[in-house]
């Protein structure tokens, strides 16, 4: 009973060291791929657009109601102190600092890293894959550098965007809704953001559209060839990205910050 | 041109080559015959260096295609044609960007070469004037076709056929024959096909492999398998029922096992 549990934890254990490891080296042909020509310009933007541009309504919705929450509870904290003026610098500082990056990768990933999982799984088990090395094309040349890049790209516009539409939404409820001085919300907010905390913002944004650019193609690329091995692909890297960024969250602020 | 050598291979309990050994001579049609799930398209794979067998060798013009850098690999590759059993087309690109996509890669054609060339490759499975559709708006036919078109589109040495007939009807079927045929005597295409179908088999074939669970069972010209007296071959090629190959996935007597269900 022991020993049968024993070999199991060792057994994964040592499967998983071995996927870290080819998962590894899979990112590091992909990003060496991105640098070296030849450049696949439409199929960058084919990507970018598809990672990045249909982002855009789920971002807005969800920056919109992330901006009016906070503001709606810092209110209410804040103005036992009374000092409502304040409002601004702490929806701005935790927007830029932590929740835009954050929210936006978690987004990203449940809408275009399980896609992207998905559609690599898909192509594998139809046999694409091997059909473009057949044709003396590099997969992941043509397939996974430019789905990484464009995570890479897409991710830190879409923070930024997450960030002016969460400011705003902060001061349609903040200033519109509960009477917060319009000039006391911009201007401390300008006063207690400084160029580190909008810098961490972009360094974690761009680590985390590594991350799931990683996650969501090395699943696609390596997952069963069944239907079930797609699925269940595309539920992994929901999961593991959405871990993996959190964690790396606390790691970056830790060191950032 | 191909030379395969003490090639074992299997997924976990399944076998899909148990020490085959045979060889693919330049310019000839080679058919693999063999049933279902007995390893035909894990073959043709192996063979093309997009899978690695658990042992053995294959030599391709006398290189061990397994041992190739990838550089040497996919310049060999070039030289390759292969027709997928699914047709593998790309389903984000319609027919022609399908057709395109090895000449763009590969070549500096001007576009209008390329259209010229797609639309004879066209021509030749019966499909000139459907270059705008998408993989998802074609039949199984279809799909089978174009992906014998993009096969070619590069005029390989050398051509790989996973069940280019099955699926379609008699007379692509039998078009689909005469292209491979004709390829074959006129340019001196190396093909080799696996199929299931056994008339259009003997009528293409210069040399016909059986393939049975991982066992070679015959190789020889058609002539010599037709006259073959041994009754694992007749059955196979007569297709009936009854004989050493057995039909059943297991060795339990229908009856007995119905028996005991019941008891
Ligand atoms: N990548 C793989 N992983 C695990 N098992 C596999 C894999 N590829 C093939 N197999 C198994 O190997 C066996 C042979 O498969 P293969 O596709 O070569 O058969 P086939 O002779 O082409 O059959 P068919 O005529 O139906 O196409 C099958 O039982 C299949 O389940
Ligand atoms: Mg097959």
């Amino acid at each position: 009973m022991i020993s049968q549990s024993l070999v199991f934890v060792g057994h994964n254990f040592l499967s998983g060291i071995q996927s870290l490891g080819s998962g590894t080296l899979f990112i590091l042909c992909a990003l060496y791929n991105i640098v070296k020509p030849p450049f696949r310009f439409a199929r960058i933007i084919k990507e970018v657009e598809f990672i990045g541009v249909k982002s855009f309504t789920i971002i807005f919705v969800t920056s919109l109601f992330t901006g009016m929450v906070l503001a709606l509870q810092g209110y209410h904290t804040l103005s036992k102190f009374g000092s409502e003026s304040l409002l601004g610098s702490a929806v701005a500082l935790s927007i830029i600092r932590e929740l835009g990056p954050v929210l936006c990768a978690l987004m990203v990933s449940g809408r275009a890293g399980s896609a992207v999982t998905a559609e690599i799984g898909i192509m594998k088990i139809t046999d694409q894959i091997p059909a473009l090395e057949m044709m003396a094309v590099d997969p992941i040349e043509y397939i996974v550098s430019p789905k990484v890049l464009a995570f890479l790209i897409s991710l830190p516009l879409l923070t930024a965007f997450f960030d002016l539409i969460g400011i705003f939404g902060g001061y349609l409820v903040g200033v519109k809704l509960l009477g917060v001085n319009e000039g006391a919300y911009f201007g401390e907010m300008l006063s207690a953001t400084t160029f580190d905390d909008v810098f961490g913002g972009v360094v974690k944004s761009l680590a985390f559209g590594l991350i799931i650019g990683w996650i969501s193609t090395f699943i696609g690329y390596t997952a069963k060839s069944t239907t079930e091995g797609v699925s269940s692909a595309t539920t992994n890297t929901v999961v593991l990205a959405s871990v993996a960024i959190l964690i790396t969250d606390y790691i970056l602020t830790s060191i950032l910050f | 041109m191909i030379k395969i050598e003490n090639l074992s291979n299997r997924y976990g309990s399944i076998i899909t080559a148990n020490n085959v050994s045979c060889e693919f001579e330049c310019s000839e049609v080679t058919v693999i015959l063999g049933g279902s799930g007995s390893g035909k398209s894990t073959l043709l794979k192996q063979m093309a260096g997009l899978a690695r067998p658990n042992s053995g060798r294959i030599l391709f013009e006398g290189k061990e295609i397994t041992c190739l850098s990838k550089k040497e690999l996919y310049e060999v590759r070039k030289s390759m044609g292969m027709l997928f059993q699914g047709a593998a087309l790309f389903n984000s690109l319609n027919v022609y960007d399908n057709l395109a996509f090895p000449l763009r890669e590969h070549t500096k054609l001007s576009e209008k070469v390329i259209q010229t060339i797609i639309k004879m490759k066209l021509e030749m499975v019966g499909l000139r004037g459907s270059e705008h559709l998408m993989p998802s708006q074609l039949s199984g036919g279809m799909t089978k076709r174009v992906g014998l078109a993009r096969a070619i589109i590069m005029d390989p040495k050398i051509v790989f056929y996973d069940e280019p007939t099955s699926g379609l009807d008699p007379i692509s079927a039998g078009v689909i024959d005469k292209l491979i045929l004709d390829l074959n005597r006129k340019l001196g295409v190396t093909s080799v096909v696996v199929s299931h179908d056994i008339e259009s088999a003997f009528k293409i074939a210069d040399k016909v492999i059986i393939l049975f669970y991982g066992n070679i069972i015959a190789s020889g010209t058609p002539d010599e398998i037709k006259s073959s007296p041994d009754a694992k071959i007749c059955q196979f090629i007569n297709g009936s029922p009854d004989g050493p190959i057995p039909f059943s996935h297991t060795d339990k007597d229908f009856m007995v096992d119905m028996r005991s269900q019941w008891k």
